[in-house]
């Protein structure tokens, strides 16, 4: 259960693991390419079509279970295992997980967009059901009796006679080594052992008791210490730097320079850094960055050249609106704030990079970092190891990258690279600022006859594929330029992630602004544009109701026609205690939020009460209610833990996070410059109700909870004080303003 | 060579005086609890107890603990015998990535040998210091107060545990 992986993972390097033995006789690897894919499989199904690509069962029965997405601290590690298990009826014990590694398991891209269980946990689901029928199908051949008459049970086929055949006696002559089919034969919901069970976390028990858990923890052997100095801006170039006296420091044992890129590197780890403060100390660079004007953030973004498209028109002449309203509401750049600065391990031995790391994506970075070394793909492998939560892209490529081109330079050692809390801060690739303009009208009726929304914004993914989206390739002599951004598509989008609304309103037009050029260095943020847009779209929604003279969540059911969406803002509301026409105590307010994220995952709805106080300004989340709709729940405490989450972090991005600059630096380069929630502003409850699905398919629900928490906080502030603020972070100097104006 | 008591154990250290405790922990005895977070001293994921104190080891010096004792997580229990505060965090389930969450252990267990029933208010106040960013700070809450419960009740047979949740 609480199987020490990286120790496997070593194992398998050195050539004498188990896991490597039985890999070699399955004789499949997740890459092969398959003749031609059944039509209509889920997508994770489709790239990786062999079972035994998600699927392996061993001659003495050892069950595997692989997945291509990366576990960082979202749990689905369990909750692969349980659907495995479940589908598979072996115990939840009897299996294994193996994530994410370019040498063992499908590509699956990138570990974002709340796709984890939808796309990796449906192809297990379907994979581990066609697995049993499988082994079904070969006992019956074997015992020479109809398959109806068989059933399975702890790892076995048992016949009606008492005869047992084990899994692991049906699985020779790569009985698993087949393509998947379209349709499974999948259990009854009715009949779950495992999935739908509060399983507790496999990663949990190594955590609290100091086992090797994160890439941090990685000691191989001969293993030395690097340390970065990087540029103090962007595009800064170190035009001098004299190393002599840092190369005979203490433990220094090597210096590596490659234009702009600056590593030292140090048998103990105090030695690095004492040595990179040293080099940091000589080296001079001329600094070339123009960083915006912070206070005119919203306008600069607003004249930027943008290609602007219409990605929703609707129009129905018989309805013409009467009052109507304006508002623009903006987001400063923000940061994922991993609590562990990025790291990796990177050894470069006979002609081949081996590269741990807490990537997303193994498969992109390993792409990226072949190019940067200009190296074949199949001579890197990039592993993942869970690192300290990163949200969406943080700086876990770029160490990688820093490893790789370290080890290079220092071959048969194994080189663990760290970043200091200050170049985490200010290198890691932030959440992009953003604007939104919204004007409505109200027809005689008190419902919506006309909506405009406008979004400017940056692309919300400069993810590495390309070497040039590192940075150490970025500051390599031999230079890889920035690739130019694209916006991501709908329907997922980007910065128009849910910027068409789910409400059906009858005159509707929604326009995003996208700006290619990216003055901060930017990149994916949990629920990306999702958490602006619908920050945007449900205060615009309270101001709308209150225009029209209406109860908030009334307002909202008025214009949703999604039966799923309305059982999930009935819940929250029943959850919270809503009433129309209700009174919050004194200095306190109530807000309500809903989305579907992306507008085809998991729903969500939040009910908050915030306390202000009117001599300082200060809000305090004090209650969230909150109901979500996932689909099929495979694990309701790990469901519950990620909205928790999502609204306790998104409160803190909400009322306290912007990312500080001047005309050339970074300036939130570390926890006093960068504020986040603290234990004294954490709310007295949270309550998480959880509509299940049964049977029906798994939504993506790691994001679901950004921005209906952040409207619902915004919401219950202008509750509470009667001033709408509409610029983020709904700041303590803000609200003192807004509650003195 | 310095001389270092870490979980009941001595140890002979080589390292420079002026190196902070964590990297003695985490390089030298090869301890995987305490973490790296900031450095500064700013986010507690790198507390360990010194003589019954919280301390944050990344802004503690070596040559400042010498001759005391020091214990981490990995001195409080194992997966297979774990302390009270490590129950209650296994049985709260109070974790997503859990970088902060030895730190904020450590934190806890101090709080706990000196006071054996924290009020709410005085358990937010002695994690105040301590930053997660994954948002587990209700689940945090809980797993603290059940640890409480669960020390005051030591004789608790396992047999009786809780299930989670």
């Amino acid at each position: 259960m609480n199987a020490p992986i990286i120790l496997d993972r070593r194992r398998v390097l050195a050539g004498s693991g188990a896991l490597i033995v039985s890999f070699s006789l399955g004789g499949a690897f997740a890459q092969e390419k398959p003749a031609a894919p059944a039509p209509n499989l889920p997508p994770s199904l489709k790239t990786a079509p062999f079972l035994d690509s998600w699927i392996r069962i061993d001659a003495n029965g050892t069950i595997t279970a692989f997945t291509g997405k990366a576990e960082l601290g979202q749990g689905f590690k369990t909750a692969f295992q349980q659907i495995a298990a479940e589908q598979l009826d072996v115990p939840f014990a009897s299996l294994q997980v193996v994530t994410a590694d370019t040498a063992l398991t499908a590509n699956e891209g990138y570990t974002s967009g709340s796709h984890s269980m939808q796309d990796s946990g449906t192809a297990i689901l379907h994979a581990a059901a066609q697995v049993r029928a499988l082994l079904l199908g070969e006992a019956a051949k074997r015992l020479e009796l109809p398959v109806e008459t068989l059933r399975t049970e702890n790892g076995a086929v048992i016949a009606a006679d008492g005869r047992r055949l084990g899994y692991g006696e049906l699985v020779a002559n790569d009985v698993l080594h087949l393509q998947a089919q379209p349709d499974s034969p999948l259990k009854d919901p009715a009949t779950f052992k495992v999935m739908g069970e509060s399983v507790p976390r496999v990663d949990i028990p190594a955590k609290v008791t100091g086992g090797a858990a994160y890439v941090q923890d990685m000691r191989l052997p001969g293993m030395v210490h690097a340390r970065l100095v990087r540029p103090p801006s962007y595009g800064a170039q170190l035009i001098e730097c004299d190393v002599a006296a840092v190369e005979t420091m203490p433990g220094v044992v090597k210096v590596v320079r490659d234009g702009n890129f600056l590593a030292v590197v140090a048998t103990r780890e105090f030695q690095a850094i004492k040595a990179m403060d040293a080099l940091a100390g000589v080296a001079k660079w001329q600094e070339n960055a123009q960083l915006p004007k912070q206070d005119e953030l919203p306008s600069m973004l607003m004249a930027m050249p943008s290609r602007d498209s219409i990605i929703l028109q609707k129009s129905d002449p018989k309805v013409v609106g009467q009052k109507a309203i304006e508002a623009t509401y903006t987001r400063p750049y923000q940061s994922h704030g991993s609590i562990g600065p990025s790291c990796a391990v990177a050894q470069f031995a006979d002609g081949k990079m081996t590269v741990w790391s807490h990537t997303q994506g193994v498969y992109p970075d390993r792409q990226a970092i072949a190019e940067m070394l200009r190296m074949p793909p199949a001579d890197v492998r990039v592993i993942h190891v869970e690192g300290s939560g990163c949200y969406g892209h943080n700086g876990a490529d770029d160490a990688a990258a820093d490893a790789a081109l370290i080890a290079r330079a220092l071959p048969d050692s194994p080189v663990r690279v760290q970043w200091m809390r200050e170049q985490e801060h200010a290198w890691e690739p932030f959440g992009p600022a953003m604007v939104t303009k919204l004007k409505a009208s109200l027809d005689g009726h008190g419902k919506v006859a006309d909506w405009h929304f406008e979004v400017w914004s940056n692309t919300h993914s400069m993810r590495p594929g390309g070497a040039g989206c590192l940075l150490a390739a970025q500051h390599m002599a031999q230079a890889m330029p920035v690739p130019p951004a694209k916006p991501i598509p709908l329907p997922e989008g980007g910065g128009d992630r849910n910027a068409i609304p789910i409400y059906s309103f009858p005159n509707a037009q929604v326009v995003h602004h996208f700006i290619p050029d990216m003055p901060v260095r930017i990149s994916a943020m949990r629920a990306l544009g999702a958490y602006h847009n619908v920050f945007s779209i449900e205060s615009f929604m309270d101001e709308l109701a209150a225009l029209a003279g209406r109860d908030p969540v009334e307002f909202r059911l008025k214009h949703l026609d999604d039966a799923r969406g309305r059982d999930v803002i009935a819940k929250a509301a029943e959850g919270f205690g809503w009433l129309r026409g209700q009174t919050p105590p004194r200095d306190r307010g109530f807000g309500f939020a809903f989305a579907r994220y992306k507008n085809l995952a998991a729903y969500c709805a939040v009910a908050s009460e915030v306390e202000v106080n009117r001599e300082t300004g200060r809000a305090r989340l004090v209650r969230a209610v909150a109901a979500v709709d996932s689909g099929q729940v495979v694990n309701p405490d790990g469901l519950i833990n990620q909205i928790e989450g999502a609204i306790l972090q998104s409160t803190s991005w909400t009322l306290y996070e912007s990312v500080s600059f001047d005309d050339k630096r970074i300036t939130s380069i570390d926890w006093q410059t960068y504020p986040i929630l603290r234990f004294d502003a954490v709310p007295d409850s949270i309550h998480v109700h959880i509509i299940n699905r049964p049977g029906l398919p798994f939504l993506g629900s790691g994001e679901t909870g950004q921005g209906p928490a952040a409207a619902s906080i915004a919401n219950a502030i202008a509750n509470a004080t009667g001033k709408r603020l509409r610029d983020l972070p709904l700041s303590r100097k803000r609200i003192k303003d807004a509650i003195d104006a | 060579m310095t001389t270092l008591k870490v979980n009941g154990q001595e140890h002979q250290i080589a390292a420079e005086g002026d190196t902070p405790l964590l990297y003695v922990l985490r390089d030298e005895l090869k301890l995987n609890a305490a973490k790296f977070g900031c450095g500064l001293g700013q986010c507690g994921a790198c507390t360990v107890i010194v003589d019954g104190k919280a301390v944050l080891s990344c802004v503690t010096p070596l040559l400042l603990v010498e001759g005391k004792q020091v214990t981490t997580l990995e001195g409080l229990g194992t997966v297979q015998a774990p302390a009270p505060i490590q129950r209650a965090f296994m049985e709260e389930q109070a974790a997503q990535c859990g970088y902060c969450i030895a730190g904020m252990m450590m934190r806890a267990q101090a709080l706990l040998q000196r006071n054996s029933k924290p009020t709410d208010a005085e358990i937010r106040g002695e994690l105040a210091l301590h930053l997660c960013r994954c948002g587990t700070h209700t689940r945090i809450l809980r797993a603290v107060r059940r640890a409480a419960h669960l020390m005051d009740t030591a004789e608790l047979s396992p047999a009786n545990q809780e299930s989670v949740r």
